[in-house]
């Protein structure tokens, strides 16, 4: 992938991620979310990680946003109105992520493997969806049947929380 | 040409705004979109270690996009859970603000 394209959907992705705390609205917070990413699949297929960016768009894009939405409009959530802003709170926790994020970039500047390009693949043609799946099946097979385990138990937990009366 | 430090770079970008979302914001809705945020710069950083390592037959390291592919599995599951929650609580209280709900509150 030429690199001006891995800036624009990088810069599109955190702009948009940025909005998303920014925003006052939930609404147009959630719409930030799905831009930001669908940059983020576009990342991911930039290292040829096709099968991720698909199920990035579908999962995430699609049927978390969804729900994301679908509960916003469903408590009618509406812009929130300004409260009184404890400050010393908000100063607090900025300087907190401030500082996180000055270490994370601290980090990856003294590793001498961070200024390496990626290597060339094997071959132009990767069959990617092939090859996630032998892998899954193969060396995470039980892993994969305990997912399945939990998707089962967070729907009957959904079903049982969103019960009017709990007996 | 990117570097592997430019994916980790923007990941690391992205997981500080999740986790400043996470600190800064008080409504419920808001704090789980960042704690979403999070897991996909966690996401980034993984896919870009896979394609960095490539194994002996010159492929990306399938493994850590297996572990990426469970991440999204259980983030929907954790998604679905959580805003049941969080209408269960609306019901009960009104409100999706977190300074209205301290009754855990010491």
């Amino acid at each position: 992938m030429p690199s001006f394209l891995f800036w624009l959907f990088a810069i599109v992705m955190l702009v948009f991620g940025a909005l998303v705390v920014i925003n006052r609205n939930p609404i147009a917070s959630a719409l930030s979310l799905v831009i930001c990413f669908l940059g983020l699949s576009a990342l991911f297929m930039s290292l040829d990680a096709f099968f991720i960016g698909i199920i990035q768009v579908l999962v995430y894009a699609g049927a978390v946003m969804v729900l994301f939405l679908f509960i916003i409009m469903l408590l009618d959530l509406r812009a929130e109105e300004r409260r009184k802003m404890n400050w010393v709170a908000f100063v607090g926790g900025f300087l907190v992520a401030f500082s996180l994020l000055v270490q994370i970039l601290a980090v990856i500047g003294s590793t001498r493997m961070a200024k390496q390009a990626f290597p060339p693949l094997a071959s132009e043609h990767v069959d990617d969806v092939r090859n996630v799946g032998l892998v899954l099946f193969g060396n995470y097979n039980l892993p994969f049947q305990v997912i399945a385990v939990l998707i089962l138990v967070a729907t009957i937990g959904v079903i049982v929380l969103s019960k009017r009366r709990l007996r | 040409m990117t570097t592997l430090g430019d994916y980790l770079t923007v990941s690391g970008i992205l997981f500080a705004i999740g986790f400043s979302g996470v600190l800064l914001r008080r409504n419920v809705i808001i704090i789980f979109m960042a704690l979403e945020l999070m897991l996909n710069a966690a996401n980034l950083s993984l896919v870009a270690f896979s394609r960095f390592r490539l194994g002996d037959d010159g492929l990306p390291n399938y493994n850590a996009q297996v572990l990426v592919f469970f991440i999204i599995t259980v983030a929907a599951a954790e998604v679905a859970v959580g805003l049941a929650i969080i209408v269960a609580l609306y019901r009960a209280r009104r409100t999706t603000h977190v300074e209205d709900i301290n009754s855990l509150k010491f």
